[in-house]
C-alpha cells in the first residue's frame, strides 16, 4: 500500500482522516499515485493537478523521505521507502497569500 | 452557525428557480483550483460536482494587460445562473472569460463557445480583476434569449440559447480604452433587468450608471446626480420596473464610498434622478467596497434589499431601502449575496 498525507482542506473534501491508503497498480510513480488517489475519491479531480495539463498546480508540492519531489518528471519511480509503504508521499499546500 | 466550506473563497451562490432546495455554489482557491459544490435539500448538504472546465477546441488567445496576445487559461468561476425552468441546466460565467453550460446537474460543462468566436474574443483584455464573465441574464419572456457582461469586453447578447452572440455596447463611452466608442473593451461592471419588462436593461460599468429600452441595441447614461458614477453592483426592486439601486464609489482608484459615507441610491425614475439612501448605514469613516455580486433583492412585499460589503458586514433593509441594518458584521470581504424569497 502507498500512503499519502493530504493537506487539511483535501482531506475535508475528501472525507478522510489522517493518511489515505492507496492499491496502486505497477511501479509507484507521482502519475500512478495521483491515478489512484483521483480513482478512490473523485472529489480530488482538479484540486492537485489540472485535469486537462496533469500538471501540478502551482501553490502544491509533493514531498517524501525528506525531498521535494515536485519537479520529479510524473513517469519516475518514487523512492523505494513510499512504494512500500515505509514513508508516506506527502501533499503540501504552500504557506502562500501573507 | 460554522461557516460552510471555511477557508475557500465562494465567488457565488445561487438557487434554482425551478426548485429553490437545488442551489449550487462556485468554491474556489489559489492553491486547489475550482469544485462546484450542489445542494438538493436547501443548503442542508453539499456534494462537490463537476470542475472540469475545458474551452471549446483551440483555445486561442485574447489581449493580455501590455496589449500582447495571451492564452486563454481557465481560473475560475465567478457566476452561476440556474435555468428558470430546469433545475438541471446552469449556466456558469468563468474567467478568462467565456460561458459554459451543464444539463446534468453541474456533473459536466460545455463551453458556449459562439461567444468567444462571434464576439471578438481576440480583443476582449482583462480588467484589474481579471479577464471574467461576471453576469449572466436569462429573459423570463422570451427562451433562448441570454444577456452576458464581460470585463473589460462589454456587454453580449444571444437570441439562441448561447449559440449565436453579439456585442450590444453602443452607446457606451469609456475614455480609458484607444477607441472610447469601440464595440468590444469596456469594463461592464454589472447589468440587470426587472422580469416583467426585460427589454429594458441596467448598467453599472467601471464609470457611468447606463440604460438601454431595447434590449442592449443602444445604451444612454442615466447617471443624473450621482456622487460617483463609478460602482459595481446594480439592481432592480422586485415590484417596481422604474426603481434602480446602486452603491457608488468614489473612484477606479479608490474604492471606497465619496466622503466616507456609505449609501445606497436609489432612482424611482429608471435613473437620472437619484436619492441617497442613509439610515443605518455608516456615514462616517467608511471605506469598504460592495462588489458586483453582492447587492440582491428578495421578491417580498416591501421588496428587501440587501448588501455585503469588503469589510464584512451584511446591511439589509426591509422597506425598499429606507432604512437598513447590519445582520452580519464580522464576516470577511464578502464575494457575494443571493437572496431566495420562499414559497
Amino acid at each position: 500500500m502507498i500512503r499519502v498525507v493530504l493537506p487539511p482542506h483535501l482531506r475535508i473534501m475528501a472525507r478522510v482522516d489522517g493518511e489515505v491508503a492507496l492499491e496502486v497498480e505497477g511501479a509507484a510513480t507521482l502519475r500512478s499515485v495521483l491515478d489512484a488517489l483521483e480513482a478512490a475519491y473523485p472529489v480530488l479531480r482538479g484540486t492537485i493537478r489540472d485535469q486537462a495539463t496533469q500538471r501540478r498546480r502551482p501553490f502544491l508540492r509533493f514531498f517524501a523521505c525528506q525531498q521535494d519531489l515536485s519537479h520529479q518528471p510524473p513517469d519516475d519511480r518514487q523512492p523505494e521507502a513510499v512504494a512500500e509503504g515505509v514513508e508516506p508521499l506527502v501533499i503540501v499546500a504552500a504557506i502562500a497569500g501573507g | 452557525m460554522a461557516p460552510l466550506f471555511a477557508g475557500w473563497q465562494i465567488y457565488h451562490i445561487k438557487g434554482s428557480p425551478a426548485d429553490p432546495n437545488r442551489i449550487y455554489a462556485s468554491q474556489t482557491s489559489g492553491w486547489f483550483g475550482q469544485v462546484i459544490q450542489r445542494s438538493d435539500d436547501g443548503g442542508q448538504t453539499w456534494e462537490p460536482v463537476g470542475n472540469r472546465f475545458e474551452y471549446d477546441g483551440v483555445p486561442g488567445t485574447h489581449q493580455w494587460y501590455n496589449g500582447t496576445q495571451h492564452p486563454w487559461e481557465f481560473a475560475r468561476v465567478w457566476h452561476l445562473e440556474p435555468s428558470l425552468a430546469d433545475p438541471d441546466t446552469i449556466y456558469a460565467g468563468v474567467e478568462d472569460a467565456a460561458l459554459f453550460r451543464s444539463t446534468d446537474g453541474g456533473q459536466t460543462w460545455h463551453e458556449l463557445s459562439g461567444l468567444r468566436r462571434d464576439s471578438s474574443g481576440h480583443l476582449w483584455q482583462p480588467g484589474a480583476g481579471g479577464l471574467c464573465l461576471h453576469t449572466i441574464l436569462l429573459e423570463p419572456q422570451r427562451p433562448g434569449r441570454i444577456f452576458v457582461a464581460i470585463s473589460a469586453a462589454g456587454a453580449f447578447r444571444s437570441d439562441d440559447g448561447g449559440e449565436t452572440w453579439r456585442p450590444i455596447n453602443r452607446g457606451l463611452h469609456s475614455e480609458y480604452i484607444p477607441d472610447p466608442e469601440a464595440e468590444v473593451g469596456h469594463c461592464v461592471h454589472r447589468i440587470a433587468l426587472h422580469p416583467s419588462r426585460p427589454q429594458v436593461l441596467f448598467m453599472q460599468k467601471h464609470w457611468d450608471v447606463m440604460r438601454s429600452d431595447d434590449a442592449g441595441e443602444s445604451w444612454y447614461e442615466v447617471s443624473g446626480n450621482l456622487p460617483s458614477d463609478f460602482g459595481f453592483p446594480i439592481a432592480v426592486h422586485a415590484h417596481e420596473p422604474e426603481t434602480v439601486y446602486v452603491v457608488p464609489i468614489k473612484s477606479d482608484q479608490e474604492h471606497f464610498p465619496p466622503e466616507g459615507k456609505l449609501r445606497v441610491y436609489r432612482s424611482r425614475t429608471g435613473g437620472h434622478e437619484w436619492e441617497p439612501l442613509t439610515k443605518g448605514l455608516p456615514q462616517r469613516d467608511c471605506y469598504v467596497n460592495v462588489l458586483r455580486e453582492a447587492m440582491a433583492v428578495d421578491a417580498l412585499d416591501p421588496c428587501g434589499i440587501y448588501s455585503g460589503t469588503t469589510g464584512g458586514q451584511v446591511y439589509v433593509s426591509a422597506d425598499s431601502g429606507e432604512t437598513w441594518q447590519p445582520i452580519v458584521r464580522d464576516l470577511p470581504a464578502v464575494l457575494s449575496v443571493e437572496v431566495q424569497t420562499l414559497p
